[in-house]
């Protein structure tokens, strides 16, 4: 990815961009106590005394969510702690019931990894905030505003990932951001929904001299609830940041957030004004060891990973590049089209798996929408089966494409609805037979073409198709064409 | 009447088992007892006539027991001796406490104490201070100084409380009677509100080292809900030896010299000469980094407690002073609602951990507890246990200490350094001076307990406390 | 030793309100008892490691299998201010 650079004075600029992705995971219960997790459900039915910090009540940590963990952790090549432990991070809100967040500090689980060409920092086990809601009109207290509190979501197992600052621009956060969210998806740890908050992203942002090591003063950029606004927003900050360095100014350390219906940045008021978290080593907790077990565990555990997947297909299916990162980036499109694969075709010939792939990426995408491909009503076998007829020629690409609509509708097998429909193109000797009727019964615009009107051959290949009911192959009535005339 | 009182818990036990005694009489007399007293022990008894469920075929039979209101007790409430906490009623029961009355102990109320634990007096109790039974102008010591009142005169056969830095033994000395600290984590913390996390265990406070045993052993147990807890590796035995032959008994100076007030000093030494009379081996021994306990328990403490009284917020629970922004309502209802020592402590905790400052306090306060701790381990390689006065004086005149916090916090001297090294220690009353309890404790090794219990009794069976003017005779 | 614009700065993080007469107190209560801690300075703990627990445990882990929750009924009896939905506090960004 080529670093963005902003010509200033004698000096070019590069953004330094460094992402704090916080995934809630999809266990059962919450981090620290049995409440179950379930999104949507009604305010604070999902409490226990434990997550609502009463009194004398202790956190007992989810085996699942370290379980996780060291999942994430391999997922994304970090080295293991041989022994982590979990640290108070302390600080008054309402969302945070004992008034300290149980998270880890300086010896996390997972440290010093990497993902698509980003070095990871570090990742960390910690429990979700509960959730603020404006009280709105129902709620003001002596005149002042009322927020309301739901402690649903307080507990929520989270793993915190920290990229450094290797991202260069705002697309590359943007795109490894994705490819962060499928290897997750693929590890089935989150349901990483960046609309639902099962996936979170901040950005810290600075911009420096190309060739400078030092950093420049960095802003923190919270709560981008999508890609495409992460990208926004952070190209909107390296454009705040640049006017400020241009008109010699100095950056401030501060925290934002920004709009996409606007499009603009506004500071966010800081939960504290000192940031003195007083961290200290939890004594509830002990630390968490990983063994030989559970560490082979995590690693069974992990199916292939997006990254991996795609240089397979490269290397073993021969797929072009994006076709393989297409297949392997949305993971139930690479199973559906290793499924398919597997299936032969039988359509005739050995299938061929950049034409399968072609087929799925583009046709079958763009029919079932949304919807996943396992679920729709095409099966990968005769989908399969359908590429091979177009392959081997039996069908045309078009005819192809209409026998799709009918398996998207309504299920079915492409032999079939071929020999319903009548799709079948014709076999050689019956297209020469009605190649040469269309020349007899073309005699001028066969003089027209020998004499160079290319043109011509149009009325002729209308004939033919019209005979064909458009079902002939285009290109090879086009070349029978020539061959007879002789041209 | 009084024979009801002459009873202690083992016997009573018995007694019911045997169809001689009838749980429910026993349950009213010591309640009506309580309701009449005047030594502000109690914060909570239930109404007349109101009774638990009596097990009898369990080992506690129905056996009356007072709790210490540090214990969350379902439904009824608990308050920490705290004004903070003024009407709460837990929605859950203390795993030590369910421990004791699924094996037949009887709720008979919850005592009085310092606020979260923080005091060697109970004079910091948002509800009033405790009088000694001895003698009502001098304090009982704390904080678990309601239990052990209780205890002294006469007001239930037994109780439990909590102890951090003393105050299950302290008490105990102050009040003539027993009281043990278990070794960390062989006693659930879950329910008990938490102080220094790091710190605090439960246990029993009883007329003798029988009574003690005996609850112990039924509280004990590992808890799926205290991450900390574990299993005892030993069964708790009903001690029965009569002499000390062979064991021996480590002496160091540092816990037994200086700041000992001449009148302890004296009881204290008469003990070590019983000590050898029964057979026992008085060993010199060092402990070199206790000195520094005070110290590294008045960093250590206040740290932890400055996280675990964050909660107290006026949003789920508790009181509440409203104020009209977030800020405000934080800051003034922890003002109303938290007594001066707490907020010293918090204030202490806070500065402690705080930017700047927690590598020099904090840090280093836990380096100590490693150093206090191998001092132990080199000491119980030379001897058995260990033995000290359990406290420097003897009960203090109330209002004596209050302007002095470091004065107060030096009464912790000698029980500080065993929480500190999470080993177990109890206090048995020794004798008297100037009228007044003094408290021998012996301390030993983690899980020690079933060898503290049996060098305490025959030590207690020697000593034969028994003094006439003892406050559950009168 | 510890001045007045610490223990303010110190009452803040620990949302504590102290009256004038409190905070001076607080400073010479404090100052005095942390003069007593400073003696640890006497001792050489270069080498030692910290104890940040004295049980030997590790691993002490639960399994992931829903336990029943608190009816909310229950969960916001004790709140000081509840709507029949949650718990009501001042909004954060609010100002009296």
């Amino acid at each position: 990815m080529e670093a963005m650079t902003e010509q200033l004075g004698e000096h070019r600029y590069e953004p330094v961009i460094g992402l704090e992705i916080h995934v809630q995971l999809a266990t059962r219960t919450k981090m620290f106590c049995g409440c179950k997790l379930s999104f949507g459900d009604p305010p604070n039915t999902n409490t226990c005394p434990v997550c609502l910090g009463h009194p004398g009540t202790l956190p007992v940590v989810n085996a699942q969510a370290v379980h996780f963990a060291l999942m994430v952790a391999e997922a994304l090549g970090c080295e293991i702690a041989p022994r982590s432990i979990f640290h108070r991070k302390n600080y008054f809100y309402p969302d945070l019931p004992k008034g300290y967040q149980i998270s880890q500090y300086d010896i996390p689980i997972a440290r010093n990894g990497e993902l698509g060409g980003v070095r990871i920092h570090r990742a960390h086990l910690e429990e979700d905030a509960a959730k603020l809601v404006h009280a709105g009109a129902s709620g003001r207290i002596h005149g002042a505003e009322a927020s309301i509190v739901d402690f649903n979501r307080g507990g929520t197992p989270l793993i915190e990932i920290v990229t450094e600052p290797d991202i260069r621009s705002a697309a590359q956060a943007a795109e490894w951001g994705r490819l962060l969210r499928a290897t997750l998806k693929a590890t089935g740890v989150s349901d990483v929904n960046m609309e639902e908050g099962s996936l979170r992203i901040d950005g810290n942002i600075s911009i420096r001299p190309v060739g400078q090591a030092e950093f420049g003063t960095k802003t923190e950029l919270k709560n981008m609830n999508s890609f495409r606004f992460l990208e926004r927003g952070l190209d909107a900050e390296i454009a705040r940041q640049t006017e400020i360095v241009k008109g010699g100014g100095q950056v401030e350390q501060e925290t934002l957030h920004f709009d996409p219906t606007t499009g603009s940045l506004s500071s966010l008021r800081s939960k504290e004004e000192a940031h003195d978290y007083r961290y200290f080593p939890e004594p509830d907790l002990v630390a968490i060891a990983p063994t030989e077990a559970m560490l082979e565990k995590a690693s069974a555990d992990l199916p292939e990973l997006p990254t991996a997947r795609a240089e397979r297909f490269e290397r073993d299916h021969l797929l072009p590049t994006d076709q393989a990162h297409l297949l392997a980036f949305r993971g139930e499109l690479g199973d559906y089209f290793e499924e398919a694969l597997a299936s032969g075709g039988d359509g005739g010939g050995d299938l061929d798996p950049t034409a399968l792939a072609n087929w799925v990426t583009s046709e079958l995408v763009a029919r079932i929408g949304d919807t996943e491909p396992q679920d729709s009503n095409v099966e990968p076998a005769a989908l399969a089966q359908l590429v091979g007829l177009v392959s081997s020629k039996t069908i045309s690409r078009d005819a192809g494409k209409e026998v799709l609509d009918v398996l998207a509708e309504s299920g079915g097998e492409p032999a079939a609805i071929v020999e319903e429909r009548g799709l079948a193109m014709q076999g050689a000797d019956e297209l020469s037979e009605i190649v040469d009727r269309a020349l007899e019964a073309n005699p001028q615009a066969v003089e027209q073409f020998k004499e160079g009107k290319g043109k011509a051959i149009g009325a002729i290949v209308g004939f033919v198709m019209r005979e064909t009911k458009g079902r002939a192959d285009g290109g090879e009535v086009n070349r029978l064409i020539r061959e007879k005339i002789g041209s | 009447m009084s024979e009801l009182l002459d009873l202690t818990g083992a016997q009573a036990a018995e007694k019911i088992k045997a169809g001689e005694l009838d749980p429910a009489e026993l349950f009213d007399f010591y309640r009506d007892r309580a309701a009449e007293e005047d030594l502000n022990a109690y914060l909570w008894l239930p109404d007349e006539g109101q009774r638990p469920e009596f097990k009898t075929d369990a080992p506690l039979a129905g056996v009356p027991l007072a709790i210490k209101d540090l214990f969350c007790t379902e439904g009824v409430p608990s308050t920490a001796g705290s004004r903070i906490l003024e009407g709460y009623r837990p929605p859950y029961t203390a795993t030590a406490v369910e421990n004791l009355q699924s094996a037949g102990a009887a709720m008979l109320g919850k005592t009085n104490m310092d606020e979260f634990a923080m005091g060697s007096s109970n004079e910091n109790s948002g509800y009033g201070p405790v009088k000694n039974p001895w003698n009502h102008d001098y304090v009982p010591g704390g904080s678990s100084g309601g239990s052990a009142a209780a205890v002294a005169a006469g007001l239930a056969p037994w109780a439990i409380g909590t102890d951090t830095g003393g105050s299950i033994r302290q008490p105990a000395s102050l009040c003539g009677i027993v009281g043990l600290k278990p070794t960390y984590g062989s006693v659930s913390r879950y329910g008990m509100i938490a102080f220094a996390s790091s710190l605090d265990q439960c246990g029993p406070l009883t007329r003798d080292v029988t009574d003690a045993a005996l609850l112990y052993r039924h509280m004990v147990g590992q808890d799926p809900c205290d991450s900390t807890s574990l299993k005892h590796p030993e069964t708790i035995e009903i001690p029965t030896a009569e002499r000390l032959d062979g064991k021996r008994f480590g002496v160091p100076p540092e816990l037994t010299g200086e700041g000992v007030e001449p009148g302890v000093q004296e009881v204290f030494q008469q003990t070590l000469r019983l000590i050898e009379e029964l057979g026992g081996e008085l060993v010199d021994i060092a402990l070199p980094h206790s000195t520094y306990g005070i110290s590294a328990y008045y960093v250590i403490a206040p740290a932890e407690a400055s996280a675990n009284l964050a909660r107290y917020d006026g949003v789920r629970y508790g009181m509440r002073t409203v104020a009209d922004d977030l800020t405000a309502q934080y800051e003034m209802t922890r003002h109303d609602g938290f007594g001066p020592e707490v907020k010293r402590r918090i204030m202490l905790g806070t500065y402690a951990l705080s930017s700047g400052y927690y590598d020099a306090y904090y840090g280093n306060a836990q380096r100590v507890r490693t150093k206090i701790a191998e001092d132990f381990t080199n000491a119980f390689e030379q001897v058995d246990l260990i033995v000290t006065p359990t406290s420097p004086t003897v009960a203090f005149k109330l209002g004596e200490k209050t302007d002095d916090p470091l004065a107060m916090y030096l009464n912790d001297a000698l029980t500080v350094p065993m929480p500190l090294a999470g080993i177990p220690a109890i206090s048995i009353p020794g004798g008297l001076s100037e009228d007044l309890p003094v408290g021998i404790q012996l301390a030993g090794p983690a899980f020690s307990e079933n060898r503290i219990f049996e060098a305490a009794y025959a030590l207690e069976r020697a000593i034969g406390w028994d003094p006439p003017e003892a406050p559950w005779k009168r | 030793m510890i001045d007045r614009d610490q223990v303010l700065h110190v009452a803040k993080l620990a949302r504590l309100k102290l009256t004038d007469d409190e905070v001076e107190r607080m400073s010479g209560e404090l100052s005095t008892i942390l003069d007593h801690i400073e003696t640890i300075g006497e001792l050489d703990l270069a080498d030692v490691a910290p104890t940040s627990h004295v049980v030997q445990l590790e691993n002490v882990l639960r399994e992931d299998v829903p336990r029943p929750c608190l009816p909310r009924e229950k969960a916001l009896e004790q709140a000081p201010d509840a709507t029949a939905e949650g718990f009501r506090v001042p909004s954060p960004a609010a100002h009296a």
